[in-house]
């Protein structure tokens, strides 16, 4: 499989670490605990496209947003998370 | 001798010696082993897998089910290797397998007596009871009788490479198809990778009497490879096999560099392939159809397509007078080539009524040609005759020793079902094809089912122009090849009843038409079950001769069609691939990485025992000569930096600088405790927690500018805290004007421990201050040694008054020679990890143990830490009821209440009284260490509501390595709890 990282190309998955789902939003400071704990533990599992957070840990060090599709593990985007409009 | 006279792709100027199961026989460049075989008369090469019956040579390709070997010897050895690709070399030795205590003799064929209990589902039904009989009686037993070729044990003395290809196209298999779409993308200047599993170019041209513009096929063969071979964009990988499609267009190929074992391994056995291909083009053939009857696995029963093979690539005939069993057109192609080589052919099979074209030539030649006309039966040991049951019901036996059989001819798509589309039926075709290839890739030629050659070359030319057309390219005109017309009619017949003898659908596996009966009327009525059930499909040939027949059968039995019934998906890789090929060079000592600190040979001269720290290796200790064991090295490394000084290469911890505006507050927002209010010149202690409110790691900050700190990490952690940092700057805050980046590799970093520590320094650093006032307990410096920057702090693991220093790696070697010199007048050791290890369980200070994924800042005792007057990463969930709970195991120390006692970490404790139960646990001990400062052992552990039971005992409960005792709680610190010592 490979990742079109927008600085370094298209490389190999190997080069990337998964981290999981990119649509969760870390709470603000003074959200409720519940917050928190949906943040870090509740994710949808959807038979389709997916926004993901891959980490081109030996490449350019960015994290990365990637569009799967789960049924296929097509890529269909990757952006740069920092400059990611969510 | 059955090597003909002339004819064939071998040369027959380079004769090869070789054995098989100890005889010496002769064969030439350009021979299978099987070929080999073939052509010196031996029918007989393995035995079945569950009945032992004899088996004989089925096919000439990598779909053979019965010709598994063992081929090279000791270590060299290589089980379960087809003869049928199997490249014959000088000196080859092959064994055949599967038989005690020998090939003719094989006593487990008594199997064949009890066959009525050998029966589909057998082993289910029959070794179920008792339970403990299966682990020590049954199951051994059944390995020893049933299994195929042994390893040899014994190391893997080859090489193995690895490669990653790229290409426009990657063209699947060197057949009339492949070639052509190889062609007309690579003279189009596509980059173009053609991969074919054979050692030759051509396919079936190179076992057929086809003529294409005029030249034979290995003739055209010949020179559209050579024509390939001249287009620099064009890669050629013979004796490559593509053995799965994978996500993302990407193919893994396996290629056969030698044949015979390389010496010393200095070169590699084989290469594996990762091809990442925009388009690929599955030109892989087809595989003939066996058909099911009575006996139909005798030696002497053979695929039609194979005799063709034998006698028209390899000259060798596979028997002195045959017969030819076909419900296809190209069976009558191999009567042809039988008639044509000069063997006898007594008759033609056909249960068609009406014959083909070619008959009318095959009678005149005074061949028996009956239609509507089935083998019923075969006889003898290797085959001596059949018996042919006509249309009226007359049966008639005929003495043949030969018996060529075809059914039909199934397309090799395994692979384009790898991503999970399954094959689809063709009526028209009868057999299954690829509905749904994986993206970018399409079949052509005989795998696309267009089994005649004209049909498979404009095919596969058309395949080569869509892959040029889809890159934009100019369309190409398509290539003209005149070649010979050919029938390629067919009718299937699944089952020919009325034999006596068992009719094998899998010959790997022993599948009869009466196991699927059966399989169908216990209820196993969909392929994915009869698969399991019967194993049908399940041995190292997965199937390739038999799943088809199997399938059908099936779906006679159930009463529904083939389509209905349906096929199975293949999973890679097509053919076996060796499990050193997967591993590459990844194995041994170069399994990983090895990383090294810059001082790594100086410790090695000065007798360092290594351990490995992730990828690095590190000092473990430096054993004096005369010392009994690394404990006592240890201890007196120990003794000698809390009474002097030693030196320790803390290079590996991880290194983080972290710069900008907002880098103070990152920080605060990673660590519990509060870094921005940081003085210049500073370094504190902090801990950072995962969201989940565990902690995630441990390390100090030091403060060098406004907007510049610089954090260490664990050794093991140096990676994932940097990924850690970099998602919360760039993904949780990206407005935060903050960069960070990892100088691990970048700084050699050495620990000067002990009290006479700082005399050391003095000596080496004669120009920096380093009193108490100008570099107190954790002040941090930046200076230049020998004219480059370096740091020093005054941080310590040991409890001593001690410097962490820290010089470009290039210079590290040089330091740590520096301050060795410099403290030999102090009586300076050099120390490793244990007694590092030692020093810090003494301090109470938390390590790798006690981080360990399960544990809250507030069960190592550091609750406190956490500022209430921020948000940081882990914050909100530490207060979660759970994780608050004060009952929580909580880090304390302990010492025994013998003193000889011993206290082992990973021991659990419980109540003083009572009979210990799991539900009683209190707790249990991370780390334990003999103590030389107290003269016991001491242990630091985690203990329900721990601080607040200092002075009480506990349990000591082991019940794995035995030890016993009781421990009462104290304070985690056992040595200078005051902290006296470190700041001196």
């Amino acid at each position: 499989m490979r990742i079109p990282c927008p600085y370094c190309g298209n490389r190999d998955s190997s080069e990337f670490s998964y981290r999981s789902d990119a649509a969760p939003v870390r709470p603000a400071a003074d959200a409720p605990v519940a917050a928190f704990h949906d943040y870090v533990y509740l994710r949808d599992n959807p038979a389709g496209p997916i926004s993901e957070h891959w980490y081109h840990a030996a490449g350019c060090r960015a994290w990365l947003v990637v569009t799967r599709d789960t049924r296929t593990h097509e890529i269909s985007a990757a952006a740069i998370a920092q400059e990611f409009v969510r | 001798m059955s090597r003909l006279a002339k004819g064939g792709l071998i040369d027959r100027g380079r004769p090869l010696g070789f054995t098989f199961d100890g005889r010496a026989y002769q064969g030439f460049e350009g021979d299978t082993l099987a070929s080999a075989l073939v052509a010196n008369d031996v029918r007989l090469v393995g035995r079945s897998f569950k009945y032992h019956r004899r088996r004989g040579l089925l096919t000439a390709g990598g779909e053979e089910p019965n010709g598994i070997v063992t081929i090279g010897a000791g270590a060299y050895a290589e089980p379960n290797t087809r003869a049928t690709t199997a490249w014959l070399h000088e000196g080859m030795e092959a064994v055949s397998q599967n038989r005690w205590p020998s090939l003719a003799l094989d006593v487990l064929s008594v199997n064949q007596l009890f066959a009525p209990i050998f029966v589909a589902g057998f082993y289910y039904k029959t070794f179920m009871w008792p339970k403990s009989f299966w682990e020590k009686l049954y199951e051994p037993a059944i390995r020893r009788a049933a299994g195929l070729g042994a390893l040899s044990g014994r190391p893997d003395p080859d090489s193995y490479d690895r490669m990653h290809g790229f290409c426009d196209l990657l063209v699947i298999g060197g057949g009339p198809a492949g070639l052509a779409a190889a062609l007309v993308a690579g003279r189009a200047g596509l980059r173009v990778i053609l991969a074919n599993e054979d050692a030759r170019f051509g396919g079936r041209l190179l076992s057929e009497r086809q003529r294409i513009d005029g030249q034979s096929g290995p003739e055209w063969a010949g020179a559209v490879e050579e024509e390939l071979r001249a287009l620099p964009n064009v890669t050629l990988l013979a004796r490559t096999l593509v053995f799965g499609v994978y996500d993302g267009c990407e193919y893994g190929a396996v290629e056969r560099l030698a044949d015979q074992p390389v010496a010393g391994g200095a070169k590699p056995r084989q290469r594996l392939w990762k091809i990442e291909a925009r388009q690929a083009v599955l030109t892989a053939g087809a595989i003939e159809r066996p058909l099911v009857f009575a006996g139909n696995d005798r030696p002497g029963v053979m695929m039609a397509s194979a005799i063709s093979t034998y006698v028209n690539r390899f000259a060798a005939a596979p028997g002195r007078r045959a017969a030819i069993f076909t419900t296809t057109d190209s069976g009558w192609q191999a009567a042809a080539d039988l008639v044509a080589a000069g063997v006898d052919l007594a008759a033609v099979i056909d249960p068609r009524p009406d014959l083909p074209a070619g008959a009318e030539t095959l009678m005149r030649a005074g061949v028996d040609c009956l239609g509507g006309a089935m083998v019923r039966e075969t006889h003898g040991r290797n085959l001596k005759a059949i018996t042919v049951v006509r249309a009226d019901g007359r049966t008639r036996r005929i003495e043949v020793d030969l018996l060529g059989v075809s059914g039909g001819w199934n397309p090799s798509i395994g692979i384009a079902s790898n991503l999970g589309a399954r094959p689809v039926w063709s009526d028209a075709l009868a057999t299954f094809l690829i509905d749904r290839a994986p993206p970018g890739l399409r079949a052509a030629g005989a795998a696309a089912g267009r089994f005649g050659l004209a049909d498979a070359l404009r095919d596969g030319a058309d395949a080569g122009i869509a892959a040029v057309t889809a890159l934009g390219r100019t369309t190409p005109t398509p290539p003209v090849w005149r070649s010979t017309e050919e029938d390629t009619g067919a009718a299937p017949l699944w089952h020919v009843p009325g034999g006596k003898a068992k009719a094998f659908v899998d010959f790997q596996h022993d599948v009869t038409d009466a196991d699927i009966g059966l399989a169908a009327r216990e209820g196993f009525v969909s392929v994915e079950h009869l698969k399991r059930y019967t194993t049908l499909g399940m041995a190292t040939d997965q199937g390739k001769t038999s799943q088809v027949n199997g399938h059908a059968l099936l779906a006679a039995a159930t009463g529904k069609s083939i389509a209905q019934a349906g096929t199975i998906m293949a999973r890679p890789p097509y053919l076996p691939v060796a499990i050193g090929a997967l591993a590459g060079h990844h194995r041994e000592a170069d399994y990983r990485p090895v990383r090294l600190t810059a001082a790594h040979d100086w410790a090695v001269a000065r007798g360092a025992t290594f351990v490995d720290a992730g990828l690095w290796r590190r000092p473990r200790w430096f054993a004096r000569p005369g010392e009994h064991d690394w404990s006592e090295t240890v201890r007196r490394e120990a003794v000698a930096v809390r009474s002097g000084v030693g030196v320790c290469d803390v290079s590996t911890l991880g290194k983080i600088e972290v710069h900008g505006p907002d880098a103070g507050l990152l920080l605060d927002r990673l660590y519990i405790n509060t870094m921005s209010t940081l003085p210049l010149g500073k370094a504190r202690y902090g801990v950072m927690l995962r969201e989940d409110g565990i902690v995630l790691d441990d390390g100090t900050v030091t403060r060098f500018g406004p907007e510049r700190f610089y954090l260490t990490t664990t050794t093991a952690n140096a990676a994932k805290v940097m990924q850690h940092i970099d998602f919360a700057r760039q993904v949780i805050w990206p407005e935060l004007d903050v960069q960070a980046a990892s100088v691990s590799e970048q700084w050699s970093t050495y620990a000067v421990a002990g009290p006479r520590s700082r005399d050391v320094l003095r000596t080496v650093f004669s120009d920096l201050s380093l009193d108490d006032s100008a570099l107190p307990f954790m002040g941090a410096h930046e200076f230049r040694w020998q004219g480059k920057a370096a740091r020093i702090f005054r941080v310590s693991f040991s409890g001593e008054r001690a410097y962490e220093v820290a010089v470009p790696a290039l210079l590290g070697k040089a330091l740590m020679e520096a301050l060795f010199e410099a403290g030999l007048p102090y009586g300076i050791v050099p120390y490793g990890t244990e007694a590092q290890t030692l020093m810090r369980i003494e301090k109470g200070h938390a390590a790798g143990p006690e981080l360990n994924g399960q544990t809250s800042a507030a069960d190592l005792g550091l609750g406190r830490m956490m500022s209430k007057k921020k948000d940081f990463i882990g914050r909100a969930l530490s207060e979660r009821p759970g994780m608050a709970d004060p009952d929580r195991p909580t880090l304390v120390g302990l010492k025994p209440v013998r003193s000889t006692d011993r206290l082992p970490a990973g021991a659990h404790l419980m109540p003083e009284f009572g009979t210990p139960r799991a539900a009683d646990d209190q707790g249990w001990i991370s780390s334990s260490t003999f103590s030389p400062s107290l003269g016991h052992w001491i242990a630091i552990a985690f203990v329900r509501n721990g601080p607040t039971r200092i002075g009480e005992r506990l349990r000591l409960y082991d019940p794995l390595r035995g030890a016993e005792g009781l421990v009462e709680i104290c304070s985690p610190v056992f040595v200078d709890p005051e902290g006296s010592r470190v700041r001196g």
